[in-house]
């Protein structure tokens, strides 16, 4: 919990907003009280002034009782502590407190303090020194004490009594303390109501932010985690759904690109890794099978020699001779697919091929009524290729549409034509020289089984190889450098540095500068130098419009290929023919295409047929 | 021939063995066996041998490991590989290194008995030749032209100035087949491949000899004269009995697995 991302993003976000509150919580109550403390300072110099004046008149006709109950009056009120006036010696003359009247204030309390704090007496004092808060009791709430000095003046020394004569300054002094008890709870209050006010910021902040957190950072997060260790079980076809827009959302995306990605090298790999281990698993079975193979061959054959005058016994042997003769060459065929030969290519008439290879089976399609219709094209050019190879092709798929077609009879239609297909994916690029006329093909980095073209490559700085696809448009490159999304890579021969990039000439999907690449007699290749773009073009190649390819289609009128086995068929060992077939036709004939540069594809509906595509090149050699 | 036995046999397969025994046996010829090569090597201390039927692929040596080794110890009896993985750079590689030929497992008795006899008339060849002439220039009135390139002491490449390659099987292969009455030859516009066999030659005592290709190329010419005379490729192997005329297909890359003539001589 402590270690998940959302309570690290709330606990930050809380503790900023604790300090901010705070700190403002702070201030504010700091204002709150400076205002109120002189609001109640202004309020008690305004009450100390009143009552000084209220009781001029009494003093000057030293009119004591009625001074005694101005002052009494005042003192009654609540908020007011008490209104004292002492004389210049510091005795009590009036109070609000009668038990005080008479009493001698020392030169040391609060009341005197501000005149007598210095050695001589001060004899002016400014407005804020005349006032103090303390406490009377260290327990009981705060008061204000406010201390007006009451100076003498010629009325004064005039007056009848003639208590005071001319030459004295202060006469006495008025002093009036407030009771701070209610400002101070008001204070409290306000205290209170600001923390309460903090509390609930920080609480209802952290509560959003908390929310916001799991909608856009937790839950894509947890998906994102959910999937990697989805992947990480080995489920490649897991997709994280629903994703956002922001950063977290292409991540998603990203991730999803990736296991797809994955996934389809994965299927690549195990298709190569289970026909390499096929072919290890051929080699050795024939390797092995061999041997004894050799036994039953020449004891059989040794046998036939000292038989010779026993016919019937040497009639058995002749057929245990010739089916190990058969098993041998099976073995052999065997070795062939094991090491995927390279194909014994020689010039070949397609029509005469096919031709060859229905003469095999042509007694078999007559004794179960099969009818055969043959539907060529006379003007196929000779094209290079293995004819063995290609006439086993064509015979394990006649014989796969005879066993599809099964004992009610049926027809099969072959037919040869030339199609015409795009360049653009298909074309291998086999020569190609930066301007200075320096090869570009590494030998030794191969992409898909071609030599792939090598540039030296500088992104932002960072210098490194691109090995681009040979193949045109297939863009199936590899990178030692970092590649990254948008930007464009500079691009230079490997040997001489030369720069590949034109910057004259944009890309026309996206924009980024071009480099070309020039194909020794063929033009040029033109290509993006933003990697993730993609954009290729060759111009000759394109300009020389598209490439012709034999196409031969075997068609049935057998059982059909259900959905589900249809994309299993090519796989070594697949089989629908239980003990009747080996399962290692269609794969071998895959191989076969494939070494070929060809291709093979299959359509079927269950109950109405399945038709065999087969394209092989029509190269210019 | 005291103390001789007639077949030195390697192979790590018993019924191999029994099988080479029962074979050799009718034909009288005594066979001593072995499943490893390396005891096989010490045999040579002991005993001699006029022909070594041995197995390519076995453990701790392999067969070619062993024609290594009989190259270092100056053992010239004929070597004849046997294997059940045949394929054609196997072939190439037993011929190269000095095998005289090749039989794929499984084979009859007939194909072991022709290759045998082969094989131990080569030895009996190279004792007379030793004898009376110099081993490369066998014959007197034979002389090799120079740019022959050989693939073992079975077939011969010639390259021509048009660029065009004349092959053809050598005096040895001719010799030691012996009698060849009837060639098979495949016909022009063909393929053919380096090690794999490009034509068949049958003896009167009805063997059939295959002859490896030395260069991989495609027929453009075969010698139409060995059908009217036969003798031909007996009687001059390295002119009026050559066999195709090819275009070569990867003619630098295979002429490393090609002996020079040339350097024979020196």
């Amino acid at each position: 919990m402590i270690k998940k991302i959302g309570f690290k993003l709330i606990l930050a976000v809380g503790i900023t907003t604790i300090v901010t509150v705070g700190v403002y919580s702070y201030y504010n109550i700091q204002s709150q009280n400076e205002v109120l403390l002189s609001e109640v300072e202004r309020h008690a110099n305004q009450l100390s002034e009143t009552v000084k004046k209220s009781t001029r008149y009494d003093m000057l006709a030293n009119r004591r009782e009625s001074i005694h109950n101005i002052i009494n009056t005042i003192g009654e009120d609540n908020y007011i502590a008490s209104v004292r006036v002492l004389n210049k010696e510091g005795e009590i003359i009036y109070s609000s407190n009668p038990n005080d009247i008479g009493l001698m204030v020392d030169k040391k309390t609060e009341s005197c303090y501000a005149c007598h704090a210095a050695d001589q007496p001060l004899q002016r004092l400014s407005i804020p020194e005349r006032t103090r808060i303390f406490k009377p009791h260290p327990d009981s709430a705060s008061v204000m004490g406010v201390i007006n000095p009451i100076y003498n003046e010629k009325s004064c020394w005039e007056a009848e009594c003639h208590a005071h004569r001319p030459e004295q300054t202060v006469l006495g002094v008025l002093d009036v303390t407030i009771s701070l008890k209610e400002v101070e709870q008001q204070i409290t209050a306000s205290q209170i109501k600001v923390v309460l006010y903090a509390i609930f910021a920080i609480i209802s902040l952290s509560l959003i932010i908390a929310l916001f957190v799991k909608r856009w950072v937790d839950k894509p997060v947890n998906e994102l985690v959910k999937a990697t260790n989805q992947v990480a079980v080995g489920n490649l076809n897991y997709m994280i759904k629903n994703s956002s827009k922001d950063e977290l959302g292409s991540l998603a995306n990203s991730f999803n690109n990736m296991t797809k990605k994955l996934s389809e090298m994965r299927m690549q790999l195990f298709q190569s890794d289970k026909l390499a281990s096929l072919g290890q698993l051929a080699a050795g079975v024939a390797h092995e099978i061999n041997n004894p193979l050799t036994g039953v061959l020449t004891y059989s054959s040794y046998l036939q020699k000292r038989m010779k005058d026993n016919p019937e016994v040497l009639e058995d042997l002749n057929v245990i001779v010739r089916e190990t003769k058969r098993s041998r060459e099976i073995v052999k065929e065997l070795l062939d697919f094991a090491r995927q030969s390279t194909p014994k290519k020689s010039l070949l008439d397609i029509n005469e091929t096919i031709d060859r290879a229905v003469a095999v089976v042509a007694n078999q399609l007559k004794i179960i009524h099969i009818n055969l219709e043959k539907k060529f094209d006379p003007n196929i050019p000779k094209i290079t290729a293995d004819g063995n190879q290609i006439q086993q092709v064509f015979l394990n798929l006649l014989v796969n549409s005879i066993d599809a077609i099964g004992e009610n009879g049926g027809t099969i239609t072959i037919s040869s034509s030339i199609i015409r297909l795009s360049p653009y994916g298909i074309t291998q690029i086999k020569n190609a020289t930066c301007s200075n006329g320096h090869s570009l093909i590494d030998n030794k980095h191969n992409i898909e089984g071609f030599a792939s073209i090598k540039l030296r490559a500088n992104l932002n700085g960072n210098e490194g190889f691109i090995y681009l696809d040979p193949i045109y448009g297939k863009q199936r490159n590899h990178y030692d450098i970092l590649v990254m999304k948008n930007h464009s890579v500079h691009l230079s021969c490997p040997e001489c540095k030369v720069s590949l990039v034109d910057i004259n000439q944009r890309c026309p999907e996206c924009g980024s500068t071009r480099y070309n690449i020039i194909i020794p007699d063929n033009g040029v290749l033109e290509g993006c130098t933003r990697l993730d773009c993609h954009w290729q073009k060759w111009d000759f190649i394109d300009s020389g419009g598209k490439q012709k390819f034999v196409e031969i289609k075997f068609a049935d009128s057998g059982c059909g290929i259900s959905k589900e086995n249809l994309n299993k068929i090519f796989d070594p060992f697949f089989s629908t023919k239980g003990q009747k077939g080996t399962g290692l036709g269609l794969s071998v004939i895959w191989g076969i295409i494939d070494n070929h540069d060809g291709k093979i594809s299959v359509e079927s509906e269950v109950g109405i047929g399945t038709t065999f595509t087969v394209r092989l090149p029509i190269g210019n050699t | 021939m005291k103390n001789k036995t007639d077949i030195l046999l390697i192979d790590d397969e018993k019924v191999i063995i029994d099988s080479v025994h029962k074979i050799a046996g009718l034909e009288n010829w005594t066979v001593n066996a072995t499943e490893d090569a390396s005891i096989a090597l010490k045999k040579f201390d002991l005993d001699n041998y006029r022909l070594i039927l041995c197995d390519i692929m076995m453990p701790i040596i392999d067969g070619f490991q062993f024609l290594t080794e009989l190259k270092n110890r100056g053992i010239d009896t004929p070597v004849i590989m046997i294997t059940g993985f045949s394929t054609n750079a196997n072939a190439v590689k037993s011929l190269y290194q000095g095998a005289i030929d090749f039989i794929p497992k499984p084979f009859t008795v007939d194909e072991l008995l022709c290759i045998t006899k082969r094989g131990l008339k080569y030895g009996e060849l190279i004792k007379n030749c030793q004898k009376s002439l110099d081993l490369n220039v066998p014959n007197g009135f034979l002389t090799i032209p120079p740019n022959y390139y050989r693939l073992g002491w079975t077939s011969w490449a010639y390259i021509e100035n048009t660029g065009t390659v004349l092959i053809g099987a050598t005096f040895f292969f001719t010799k030691t087949t012996g009698g060849i009455e009837r060639i098979e030859l495949l016909d022009v516009g063909k393929q053919i491949f380096q090690g794999d066999p490009c034509s068949v030659v049958k003896t009167e005592k009805e063997c059939l000899y295959n002859i490896q290709s030395p260069i991989s190329g495609k027929i453009i010419e075969k010698n139409e004269k060995l059908f009217e005379d036969i003798k031909l490729i007996e009687n001059d192997p390295y002119r009026e009995g050559w066999i195709y005329r090819i275009i070569p297909n990867n003619l630098e890359y295979e002429l490393k697995f090609l002996i020079s003539f040339s350097t024979d001589k020196s």
